[in-house]
């Protein structure tokens, strides 16, 4: 990748990740954690590989995107913000009655969103489903999957990858965002999820492991992905929770903080004042 | 308009073929339509769809709560999913999933829920489903039915098939009594009064509404006048219909294959309680019990649900 895609890309994840902070603060609550480990991917998928038209957001050729982890939906609505998807501000209407950015994604209500996704499990099956029904169309369009690790508890995850990977569906990636941490403690206390690689590689995914939190090694594994005819595709971020703000990277419990003291509000706004000037530098960087 | 069978002694076709012949043919006028099956096509005769129209059937192997994801998937791209296992496996074991990824995200999902109640015969308890009225009827604008012979079965897929939104629709796989004559038509969210008469008003679904006419004969008799309703769509339930054919009479009994609570029998007293209907009123069905083996002839009796049992039922309210 030149340097100035890849600047380009980091800068949309710095929009995205300051996005997320700053709508989060406004709202004094959120799911943080989890919405900050998948910045780089939105970025990733919304800066270069992800077939979209902001002005026509259910454009036929479009691919398409499942947040299984529904409860990131932050950061899905922040790349589409960026993107144009809507106006930048309705961000802050996180969560209000009747908003159309409700804490997870529907269908029904934002502009861009595909698959409405809350119930853990879920958004790997109907990922599966418009996956099989593009197929049939004869789309060439391909449907990106994300999934939470801890999401990976429950059963249905495991009957979706099942049924991708006995119908060898070269059309779909799975991202599996392993962050290490869930709602109660880290996935290795809650319910040890041994390893992923040899896991999904046993159920016939041609499998890539790669730094999450890095868009050109995303980028990469992405394109490599989409080489592989004839066999399910899965990749795993490796990513932190909470990631690119150290104050929320440490943070006991990250997975949908408060900021209802000062001190966390404070927190809060030096992160969004820092991601503000590291957003300022990469514009000038790729200007 | 409907007519009635001649000869309500003779069976129709299996109800299994009845849904999967309809389905072919209405996949012969819309690709869109698919069949996904959850390792039950040999107890459904959905194989046929497989041998006939491959493209158009989709195995999803033992795993409900993916194949409903799978189907919500693929309505949300514009194909028309009908989805078939035992009526248990849909009701209770996938209900989030119906729930949420279908009905809340708006998308369709036609359900053949197939062997309900009593029909389930040698499966027994653990596939007998006494509550899946009950639980379907819960989801917001979703429409509940209860075939009541093959002739109403192949209107209700063929209906269904032109209905976006959840649509569960619960029936044997094998050949029950008709009722109506071929040619019948129906109409969405509207009972057919199947039998006029003065005294009491039973209202049934499905393969009870046979026995239910059986009974009104013997109670004629009896010399007791028993009109007989066919509330074939459960929801949305003919709520017109239940008013106006409550009145004069000297009591309402409902009768259902499926549990009291949530069932048919809820809905018909609901209706008849918010409008201050006050008349001798009794829910015939399942009351606090799990399903057992046996064949579905054996259980019916077992069950109390059988033509005799409805006209001890009536004759007790009139007492």
């Amino acid at each position: 990748m030149e340097e100035k895609e890849q600047k380009e890309l980091e800068l949309l994840a710095a929009k995205v990740r300051r996005d997320v902070v700053e709508m989060l603060l406004h709202r004094g609550y959120g799911h943080l954690g989890g919405s900050l480990s998948i910045v780089e991917v939105m970025a990733v998928l919304y800066g270069k590989q992800l077939k979209h038209d902001p002005k026509n957001p259910k454009w036929e050729d479009r691919d398409r995107l499942v947040l299984s982890k529904g409860h990131a939906g932050p950061a899905w609505y922040s790349v589409l913000a960026e993107r144009g998807f809507f106006d930048r501000d309705m961000l802050f209407t996180l969560n209000d009655g009747g908003t159309n950015l409700p804490s997870h994604p529907d269908r029904t209500k934002t502009p861009g969103v595909d698959m409405t996704t809350g119930s853990l499990g879920q958004g790997c099956s109907t990922a599966a489903g418009i996956a099989t029904a593009l197929a049939k169309k004869g789309s060439d369009a391909y449907t990106y999957l994300i999934v939470g690790d801890g999401e990976l508890n429950e059963g249905q995850c495991w009957e979706a990858f099942q049924y991708i990977a006995n119908y060898k569906m070269d059309n779909l990636i799975v991202f599996i965002d392993d962050n290490k941490r869930q709602l109660d403690g880290w996935t290795k206390d809650i319910m040890n999820p041994f390893d992923y690689v040899a896991k999904m590689q046993s159920f016939g995914f041609y499998t890539q492991k790669v730094n999450g939190q890095d868009v050109v090694a995303v980028d990469a594994a992405i394109t490599e992905a989409k080489q592989h005819k004839g066999e399910a595709l899965c990749i795993i971020l490796d990513t932190v929770k909470g990631a690119g703000v150290k104050a929320f990277e440490e943070m006991e419990s990250n997975h949908a903080p408060k900021f209802n003291t000062p001190e966390l509000k404070k927190t809060a706004q030096d992160a969004v004042d820092a991601l503000n000037e590291q957003v300022k530098k990469l514009e000038e960087e790729v200007a | 308009m409907f007519k009635l069978a001649e000869d309500r002694s003779a069976t129709g076709a299996d109800l299994r073929n009845v849904v999967m012949e309809t389905l072919q043919s209405l996949i012969a006028e819309n690709d869109k339509v698919v069949m996904l099956e959850a390792d039950l096509g040999g107890a459904s005769n959905s194989l046929k769809i497989k041998a006939s129209n491959p493209d158009n059937f989709i195995e999803c192997g033992i795993s409900e709560a993916n194949m409903m994801g799978v189907a919500a998937g693929m309505s949300s791209e514009g194909y028309i999913p009908f989805v078939h296992t035992f009526a248990p496996f849909i009701a209770r074991r996938a209900f989030d999933q119906v729930f949420l990824s279908g009905a809340y995200a708006h998308n369709t999902i036609n359900m053949y829920g197939s062997d309900p109640g009593f029909s389930v015969a040698a499966n027994g308890g653990t596939h007998t489903s006494f509550e899946d009225v009950a639980i379907m009827r819960t989801i917001p604008h979703a429409r509940v039915f209860d075939a009541a012979d093959a002739v109403q079965m192949a209107w209700i897929v063929k209906t269904c098939a032109g209905l976006p939104g959840i649509n569960y629709f619960r029936g044997d796989r094998k050949a029950i009594r008709n009722v109506y004559a071929e040619g019948s038509e129906f109409e969405l969210g509207k009972g057919n009064v199947l039998r006029e008469g003065s005294d009491v008003l039973i209202i049934s679904a499905g393969r009870l509404v046979s026995d239910a006419l059986d009974a009104a004969e013997n109670l004629e008799k009896q010399g007791i006048s028993a009109e007989v309703i066919d509330m074939f769509c459960i929801k949305p339930l003919d709520e017109e219909l239940v008013l106006s054919e409550a009145k004069g009479k000297k009591a309402i009994v409902t009768f259902e294959n499926h549990g009291v609570i949530g069932g048919l029998g809820d809905a018909v007293a609901s209706v008849l309680a918010e409008n201050a209907v006050a008349v001798p009123f009794k829910r015939h069905g399942i009351v606090e019990q799990f399903g057992q083996v046996g064949t579905a002839d054996w259980l019916q009796k077992e069950f109390k649900l059988t033509a005799s049992d409805l006209e001890e039922t009536v004759k007790g309210l009139l007492a």
